[in-house]
């Protein structure tokens, strides 16, 4: 503890190079912070994903659709426990930047086969009895403020309305919830029936199945199957976990995860060259203080250990500052995009993984202007001085 | 001056090697130095005189020989047992004082306590009371860039005294001042062995410094010359 003032005097004599070096530390955690919390939005719908679950969609891509008949040859197959559908709306609420993410699915099954979802049994009934109704997810009702009963006018910029428009009026049958605090509940759900028999654009064919296997272990076996019963068939299938499946609708815009990674290697490379780069600089100028220090009688371990400090110090300096703005940049950023990215944010993990960073960034800029202040032997050092 | 003898060198050896070469400072030299003595080493460029006094502080290891202590061998210690000898026996002062730059007057003079369990309280009264000795109670929170080469090795004095050390080392303590000012620093060493018992032994090139000690010993190929000086 005594020797503390004279490692806080060493690291601040120099305020701009402090100032300078602490900068660049700072960038590096508020990037790491923030795009490893982006990262973890992205990946939390892969994260989420069942085990059992599968998803069919066409082979040429997600955007074509399948017969409907598909749905009962697919529940056909052994090994499938449940089968539901769904099709993409392209929603958006009074104007298209408000988009709201909607799916048209099957009434009867949907909540079956994403057991994730909670939602009040009376609710459940009441919305597959009313042919117009919906069901919205929790976080979407927080964000419009909707409640069961409202009326909502959704638009598609996909689809048109067999009135001429391109507006549902959809009535809020009830709100369903996540089992855990990370499942998605940022979407709607009306019916599937509903909307196959008002939009005017083809008809009986939905975007994509859900099913899930009686075990984990048929995956395999059910998804080949699948497939090789639609082989050489007007729309070929091409069935994945939905963790893959998710993983692949992610990388459309890249594999974010090396993008990610490059991004964070390459910052905290630089960072490590110049704060490295910088203690050694530092502890070679005070060569002559350090023969000083050792020839009043301080040992070379307690000398050692003091630039070590130091160097941790200067790492968790500007980390600490780094991943304070990095929360609060994820913060803002959360609200703005509460529609894409619900879970982006800056968790407990990533804060460990941080300061983990930082203890290692102070470990390996320090070590070796601390080796050397080590083994730095005093007639030389006042001679280098 | 006391008959007890501090430092006992004996048969002291230092040779450097320098790529195939093999250089001698000086081979079998032996001298004793007695407590309260303050003696000064003079001798040409080259002679070995810096070279001898860090090897009486510890800082340097002699190649032959043997190098007592108050009664205890010190040459075969190994490092940390010497900077804690270093820490509980010997100050040092220095031709170009050596205070550390981020640090005022008062820290400066503070740090070999850092090495003892001293509370802050004790060690603030010791340096208060180091830096009256050399005059400089009221610069106590000036920064060495503030003071001028005169003030500096008074705190450098302060700093070399304040753990109350056996011996104080001194090399060319004057060499960077002027006259006046090194006539000063002198008298403070004098005042220092004459009526605080300190032990000093003084590297310099200076006649008129080595006057103010009580022998003289000149180093020269190796050897001493000594020369007795009234004080």
């Amino acid at each position: 503890m005594k020797d503390l003032y004279l490692v806080y005097k060493n690291l601040t004599r120099k305020k701009l190079r402090l100032f300078l070096t602490s900068f660049a530390i700072f960038i590096a955690f508020l990037i790491f912070g923030a795009v490893t919390a982006l990262q973890g939005a992205l990946n939390a719908g892969v994260e989420m994903s069942a085990d059992n679950r599968l998803v069919v969609m066409n082979k040429i891509n997600f955007t074509q659709p399948l017969p409907y008949a598909y749905v009962n040859k697919v529940g056909n197959v052994d090994g499938v426990d449940k089968v539901t559908h769904a099709n993409w709306f392209g929603g958006y609420y009074q104007e298209p930047a408000q988009q709201v993410i909607t799916l048209a699915v099957d009434s009867a099954h949907y909540f079956d086969v994403y057991s994730e979802l909670a939602v009040d049994p009376a609710a459940l009934a009441q919305w597959q009895a009313n042919q117009s109704g919906a069901l919205i997810g929790e976080r979407l009702a927080n964000l419009y403020g909707w409640k069961v009963g409202d009326r909502i006018p959704i638009a598609s910029n996909i689809f048109s309305h067999g009135d001429g428009g391109h507006t549902w009026n959809l009535t809020i049958d009830g709100i369903f919830s996540g089992r855990e605090s990370q499942t998605d509940t940022g979407y709607l759900v009306f019916h599937y029936q509903y909307f196959n028999e008002t939009h005017t654009y083809g008809g009986d064919s939905v975007g994509w199945l859900i099913l899930t296997t009686e075990d984990p272990s048929l995956n395999d076996a059910v998804a080949k199957a699948i497939d090789a019963n639609f082989a050489n068939s007007a729309a070929e299938t091409e069935t994945s976990t939905e963790k893959a499946f998710n993983k692949a609708f992610i990388e459309q815009i890249g594999n974010i995860g090396l993008i990610i990674s490059s991004v964070v290697f390459t910052a905290f490379f630089i960072i490590l060259v110049v704060v490295g780069n910088t203690m050694v600089l530092a502890i070679r100028e005070r060569t002559g203080e350090i023969a000083v220090l050792k020839t009043l009688g301080f040992s070379s371990l307690r000398i050692f250990t003091m630039v070590l400090v130091e160097s941790f110090l200067l790492a968790f300096v500007g980390g600490l500052l780094g991943l304070t703005a990095a929360y609060i940049t994820v913060e803002v950023l959360s609200g703005v995009f509460a529609n894409f990215l619900p879970n982006l944010v800056l968790d407990q993990d990533i804060v460990i993984q941080a300061l983990g960073y930082m203890l290692l960034l102070g470990l390996v800029t320090g070590m070796i202007p601390a080796v050397r202040a080590l083994r730095l032997n005093i007639v030389s050092g006042f001679s280098r001085d | 001056m006391s008959d007890e003898i501090l430092f006992d060198l004996k048969n002291l050896a230092k040779r450097f090697v320098k790529g195939k070469e093999s250089i001698s400072i000086f081979e079998y030299l032996s001298m004793t130095l007695k407590k309260g003595d303050f003696v000064a080493i003079m001798g040409p460029s080259g002679s070995g005189k810096t070279t001898l006094l860090n090897m009486l502080g510890g800082v340097d290891q002699p190649t032959g020989g043997e190098i007592w202590f108050d009664g205890s061998r010190i040459d075969n210690l190994r490092e940390g047992a010497l900077a804690q000898w270093r820490a509980n026996n010997i100050g040092f002062i220095f031709q170009f004082y050596n205070l550390m730059p981020m640090l005022n007057a008062h820290r400066n003079v503070e740090l070999p306590l850092l090495l003892t369990n001293l509370s802050r309280k004790q060690r603030d009264q010791q340096v208060q009371t180091a830096l009256k000795l050399v005059g400089l109670e009221d610069r106590a929170k000036h920064m060495p860039s503030e003071m001028s080469g005169g003030q500096q090795q008074r705190v450098a004095i302060a700093r070399a005294m304040v753990s109350d050390p056996k011996l104080l080392l001194c090399d060319e303590p004057t060499g960077d001042l002027d006259r006046q000012t090194a006539d000063e620093i002198l008298e403070m060493l004098q005042l220092l062995n004459r009526d605080f018992g300190k032990t000093i032994m003084m590297v310099t090139h200076d006649p008129a410094a080595a006057k103010y000690a009580t022998r003289t010993l000149h180093l020269d190929k190796g050897q001493f010359a000594e020369k007795e000086l009234a004080a």
